[in-house]
């Protein structure tokens, strides 16, 4: 027991560690005064779009008056059909008390033909190469809550935030308000082999970690970074030397008002450390609570201050930009030094309570921000909530700027059985449209097409009836990402299930071929990376597919292009060279003549770039 | 690792960090693993014995919290009535609707806490104000207010007084506005004062379904409290 004392740095720490703290803390403010310099370009868009349009939520639909069951709930889908189920783990499962959140599946990672499904239990491991006959490779019981998931090479990170982790991964929670034996922070696990995966290191921190970011270090590939966003209270200086909830008046080196970087050297996972406490709120002024909307207001009342937490960080390294989901704000980080991510944009909207997750799309000229509105738990998809809350809200990005577009909200409405708001999901890579996946926890699953951030709207969704039919049990979609080909959905209390989109009105067959045409190696939830589409004529077809949804090409132009192609596609060797290159040209100067900036444009360029990269081909 | 080392490795971290230290998990068997066969069937072995109790119990502290902040959110109510009938500000509007939809629901979520516990939930049909008000001054409660079998119920910070209440109610447009939000926002950061009180009781505010719940209300009076903030620098 005393040497687990030692590892909580209460004993270790000392003196002598409280000492170097100290100094610590110095140069943290010295460079945050540098930061805080870099912030003088910032300035706050207030107000969002109050006067787009509301998403229109609807009673007449067929999602609506669905029949409730754990197991046996009635189903409604368009444009998705589910090709593999599997209920929660043995050991998963409150028998009880379905809606335990104690035994809720959470986020899910991805890496090669694996899938790693979080849980506040622990975590599965799953062989995903034959998607619909999902092979369970490893169930690992360590509970704390949320059980989020990232991967990197042959390590896996997992958030924890809730007072029953424990360092050993315990089912035994410490019930002091301080113990030695707690874990909040990050866990890091070597899966090398995934059937028996090693805790090896571990970085706790002042607010446990909700959720984290992996962010590699595009300058050195021997480490990777991690964003911890903590949303929870501080927890005791007795319990983890240093951490101080105090408001940024009484306690410059308050926990609140960052987020924290853990540096992970690769080969040493044991020696991962915090190496920075970014003040990413702080104004021109170095004052820490700089996105705190300031006055006095009358002698008695307080200095509370917020927005002092994120809760999901977005990175997108090829931009260089991080979208934070930050309590009363969404923000934009420049992040082209990792380890010292700085403001430059910030925006609030009166209709988000609660900043949640952030999605760019791909070109980077879209940010997608979703507001938790009641915190996951409340039902707040019913035709009385108002439509603009708990939902999806746009912002255009420009020069580092955010500006603000429409909303969108799941269109059928729910029942007071159902929670429901709006959750995490992905990108799906269709080539010349901005397409996301989502989860609204008992609303389903919802495809929305939002390449017109004014106009966002929706193509497919999944849903089943309430867990029950005479109260609400806590249960629904928590993620829903596109990995390689399927959308792969983790559900609260029923399990895992897998689906592949079906063409129909809104997505036509040779889209999704093109989207199913795509592989990466690796999916982390807020590691955003961009897609690439292979060289594939599927990709020229989905394009002359939209294109003919729209006026920019005539009709008879487009079934002549397509005519083209087909013939030219069934050639080979410099005819089909030719060929392609002959269309190419023609595209391009469609292209040109195109409304420059438009979707249609957009595609014209990219379906000239398809039809040259087909030429060498 | 022995021992210095990882002393050394804290110390580090609590120097490059601003606060926090750093400590790393004892190596080795942790939780409990099942690796799967290579033909497993559908179902694993169980990892670990079904629904193993890894909860925290509440505590007495826990249950007078959920008891008062039930009141607390209740008045907040009793304000966002008035709204309609005094002012046609948009903004204040959607405002008031937010805060009394988001704290009714939590009013529900707080009653079934304690219900399910076989914990006394206060009935909050009659007005929180006159039940705050002679908790504060050690009168009798209303007679609206049951509050038999709470005898512990946590201080309610923040609260409106009977006083404030009707100045709110007598005024109207900006001046109603104003009042609103200086009383609003005094009324939310109490939540948070009641939320620091908690933390500082030992072992409360850890039962996990309670944890969640505070986080929760915590996350939304903050965004709340900012929101109402930038209003009120509007206003003057």
């Amino acid at each position: 027991m005393n040497g687990k004392t030692g590892m909580f740095g209460r004993a270790a720490c000392g003196r002598k560690g409280l000492e170097r703290a100290a100094l610590g803390r110095t140069a943290a403010v010295g460079m945050l005064a540098l930061l805080a310099g870099a912030c003088g370009s910032s300035s706050s868009t207030s107000g969002g779009a109050p006067d787009m349009p509301s998403p229109v939520v609807s009673e007449d639909d067929p999602r609506v008056g669905l029949a409730a069951g754990m197991t046996d709930a009635a189903v409604a889908a368009s444009g998705l059909e589910l090709v593999a189920h599997r209920d929660r783990e043995e050991g998963f499962v409150d028998p009880t008390n379905f809606g335990n959140i104690l035994f809720a599946n959470s986020d899910i990672a991805f890496q090669g033909n694996l899938m790693f499904m979080g849980s506040f239990h622990g975590f599965n491991i799953y062989d995903i190469s034959r998607p619909a006959r999902l092979r369970l490779r490893t169930s690992f019981v360590c509970p704390g809550g949320q059980g989020d998931l990232s991967v990197h090479g042959n390590l896996m990170f997992m958030s924890v935030e809730m007072p029953n982790g424990r360092v050993d991964c315990g089912t035994e929670a410490p019930s002091a308000s301080s113990s030695p034996d707690r874990f909040r922070g990050v866990r890091i696990f070597d899966i090398t082999d995934v059937e028996n995966p090693v805790q090896v290191g571990g970085v706790q921190t002042c607010r446990g970690s909700h959720t984290h970011t992996l962010v590699p270090d595009p300058a050195d590939d021997s480490h990777v970074y991690i964003y911890v966003s903590g949303t929870s209270g501080v927890r005791p200086a007795t319990e983890l030397t240093g951490c101080s909830g105090a408001g940024p008046a009484e306690d410059p080196n308050t926990a609140l008002f960052s987020i924290e970087v853990i540096e992970v050297p690769l080969a040493a996972p044991q020696n991962a450390r915090i190496v920075s406490s970014p003040r990413i709120f702080a104004d021109a002024a170095g004052n820490i609570a700089g996105l705190w909307p300031g006055g006095e207001h009358g002698d008695d009342t307080q200095s509370t201050a917020t927005t002092d937490q994120c809760h999901d960080i977005t990175v997108y390294q090829e931009l260089g930009y991080a979208a934070g989901a930050c309590s009363g704000n969404g923000i934009l980080l420049d992040i082209n030094d990792p380890a010292a991510p700085v403001r430059i944009d910030e925006v609030s909207d009166p209709n988000f309570a609660y900043w949640h997750s952030a999605t760019f799309n791909n070109d980077g000229s879209t940010i997608l921000f979703t507001d938790e509105w009641g915190g996951g738990g409340a039902p707040r998809c019913q035709i009385s909530d108002d439509p603009k809350w708990g939902a999806d809200a746009f912002f255009r990005l420009s020069g580092g700027k955010m500006t603000p577009a429409g909303y969108f909200k799941l269109p059928a409405a729910q029942t007071d059985k159902e929670n429901c708001v709006a959750h995490n999901g992905s990108l799906i890579p269709v080539p010349g449209r901005d397409i996301f996946a989502q989860s609204w926890y008992q609303g389903g699953i919802s495809i929305i097409d939002f390449t017109d951030p004014d106009r966002p709207f929706e193509i497919a969704y999944f849903d089943r009836g309430p867990y029950d039919a005479s109260q609400l049990l806590l249960g629904g979609f928590w993620s829903s990402y596109w990995y390689n080909g399927r959308i792969y959905a983790s559900e609260l209390g029923r399990g895992l299930d897998v689906f592949r989109l079906t063409p129909g009105e809104h997505l036509t067959q040779n889209e999704i071929d093109a989207a199913e045409a795509v592989e990466v190696a690796v999916f982390n939830p807020q590691t955003q990376t961009r897609i690439h589409w292979p060289v594939d004529v599927v990709v020229a077809r989905a394009l002359l597919d939209q294109l003919g949804r729209g006026t920019t090409v005539p009709a008879g132009r487009l079934a002549s292009m397509r005519a083209e192609l087909d013939r030219v596609a069934a050639l080979s060797g410099t005819a089909r060279q030719d060929g392609m290159s002959a269309l190419s040209a023609t595209v391009a100067e469609l292209a040109t003549a195109a409304k420059a900036g438009s979707a249609d444009a957009k595609r014209l360029e990219m379906l000239a770039g398809t039809l040259r990269g087909l030429t060498e081909g | 690792m022995n021992y210095a080392d990882r002393l050394t490795v804290i110390a580090a971290a609590a120097l490059l960090g601003s606060a926090c230290g750093g400590a790393r998990p004892e190596p080795g068997p942790a939780g409990a693993s099942t690796a799967g066969p290579a033909e497993a069937p559908a179902q694993s072995p169980a990892a670990a014995p079904a629904a193993a109790p890894n909860t925290i119990p509440y505590t007495p502290a826990d249950v007078a919290f959920v008891q008062g902040m039930m009141v607390h959110h209740a008045q907040a109510l009793e304000m966002t009535r008035l709204v309609p009938d005094r002012t046609n500000d948009r903004d204040l509007g959607l405002l008031a609707r937010r805060i009394s939809e988001s704290q009714d629901y939590e009013i529900g979520l707080m009653s079934r806490w304690l219900t399910r516990r076989d914990e006394a939930a206060p009935s909050i049909d009659g007005s929180a104000t006159q039940m705050a008000h002679g908790q504060g001054s050690g009168h009798e409660m209303a007679d609206s207010a049951d509050t038999s079998g709470m005898p512990g119920m946590t201080h309610m910070a923040g609260m409106a007084t009977p006083e404030q209440m009707a100045g709110l109610s007598d005024s109207t447009d900006e001046a109603f506005e104003r009042l609103f939000l200086e009383l609003m926002i005094r009324h939310h950061e109490g939540a948070l004062t009641m939320l620091g009180d908690l933390a500082k009781q030992e072992g409360a505010g850890q039962e996990p379904e309670l944890f969640q719940l505070i986080s929760h209300v915590d996350a939304d009076q903050r965004a709340e409290i900012a929101r109402m903030r930038r209003m009120l620098n509007e206003l003057q």
